[in-house]
């Protein structure tokens, strides 16, 4: 009987520690989202990515649908070449796709937001998205501004 | 002069002597594992002396080290307003850090120290010799069954401290401090991989249990087999493996999380 009451408690704790590696994956880490085997891979040149990093999330109308996995420059057209590898159930995205790199928050982290356009044809794996939008450079638009206040102030 | 000489070469001998025996009798658990498949009973015993009892000291500290994250680090981040973070940092700091080292540190004073003494006193009162005259190996029989528990263990109790952690964070960021629930959740989400943070915080935890109940039952076979031989051994398993799993935590963080 001692016996039979300990290993019963044996199996709980086992149980316990599972369930709390399972909870960990599922409710702490993001495993549900992608599962980075499946899915295609599409890229986008960028002027201008600071800092966008390997990993970010890559999204569709705030839907996370995809992460960065790459981030590559090209030396003839100088500028960032951004990998990303997208989910297998969205596979939707017509070519015609915007994509532009945002901040969640004024100072939170950079995503890539996806805008899908009209088209009929999909982006398929390894495929190019043309149209792009770069991240907000914070110095360039409060030069921009006060450039803009100067000029105004002028007249 | 040559008496200090002849002491500090007696250390360094004494020193080299035990690190040797040490590995040796790694390599003799290691080679003790498979025949415990045929007994997994043994097994069995020794998760339930080493895990389950140590389950209540590592539920309330993980409560209350997510407590005091959560307080102190929303503290910090409230005068950034950021505070909608304090959901990842938290997880962060539990699952790569303080769950599996913390952990290690309470698994190798609760655990570690009683597996000592429980092995040395065997040891003092002849039980291991006299298993020896019987032709049972007490290292299979009593070492490597305790040093398997510990490794199965003592990852499982670090994945619960990081999760009771993790809530603990919850109740106090959001439930007293007025965190945003949603922000709490879905910002931890997108931060924390499980790859690159739980299961190298896994693997951390993996290995300083090894290292733990290594040490804890090499102290025991090692003690000199006398009350106060037992008593040093045990102070010596607490401070060693304490030693040992926050300079391998360096170790280990710099190869996992150091330079992309």
């Amino acid at each position: 009987m001692q016996t039979r009451i300990l290993e019963i408690w044996v199996g709980v704790f086992v149980a316990a520690g599972l369930a709390a590696l399972f909870m960990l994956a599922m409710q702490v880490s993001n495993l549900t989202v992608v599962g980075d085997d499946r899915g295609y891979t599409i890229k986008a040149r960028f002027e201008n990515i600071s800092g966008l990093k390997v990993r970010s999330p890559v999204t569709v109308a705030g839907v996370r649908v995809g992460r960065v996995t790459a981030i590559d420059f090209d030396t003839q057209t100088f500028q960032a070449v951004v990998s990303m590898r997208i989910g297998a159930g969205y596979d939707q995205l017509p070519v015609d796709t915007s994509a532009s790199v945002l901040t969640s928050g004024l100072v939170g982290e950079k995503y890539v937001g996806l805008e899908p356009g009209g088209d009929m044809d999909v982006l398929k794996d390894g495929g190019e998205i043309k149209l792009t939008q770069s991240t907000l450079v914070l110095e360039q638009m409060i030069g921009k501004f006060l450039f803009n206040k100067a000029e105004s102030g002028k007249e | 002069m040559l008496d200090w000489l002849a002491q500090l070469g007696r250390h360094g001998l004494g020193f080299f002597e035990r690190l040797g025996r040490g590995h040796l009798l790694l390599l003799a658990l290691l080679r003790g594992l498979p025949g415990l498949l045929l007994r997994p009973r043994l097994v069995v015993q020794q998760i339930y002396a080493i895990g389950v009892l140590s389950l209540l000291i590592i539920v309330v500290s993980g409560t209350f080290v997510g407590m005091v994250l959560g307080l102190q680090l929303y503290n910090t981040l409230v005068d950034f307003g950021a505070e909608a973070s304090l959901g990842p940092v938290v997880a962060l700091t539990l699952v790569r850090e303080l769950g599996p080292v913390v952990t290690a540190l309470l698994f190798a004073g609760r655990a570690g120290s009683a597996l000592t003494a429980e092995i040395g006193l065997m040891k003092a009162t002849e039980q291991l010799s006299g298993m020896e005259m019987m032709a049972v190996d007490p290292v299979k029989r009593v070492l490597a069954p305790r040093f398997l528990g510990g490794i199965i263990a003592m990852p499982l109790l670090a994945a619960i401290f990081s999760l009771v952690g993790v809530y603990g964070g919850y109740f106090v960021g959001v439930g007293l401090l007025g965190v945003d629930e949603g922000s709490y959740w879905s910002q931890m989400q997108s931060m924390v991989d499980f790859d690159d943070d739980v299961m190298n915080g896994v693997i951390k935890s993996l290995v300083f249990g090894v290292v733990v109940t290594w040490i804890a039952v090499f102290e025991g076979n090692d003690a000199v087999p006398t009350s106060e031989g037992v008593s040093r051994a045990t102070t010596r398993t607490v401070v060693h493996s304490s030693l040992a799993v926050l300079g391998l935590d360096f170790v280990l963080t710099a190869l996992m999380f150091g330079v992309d």
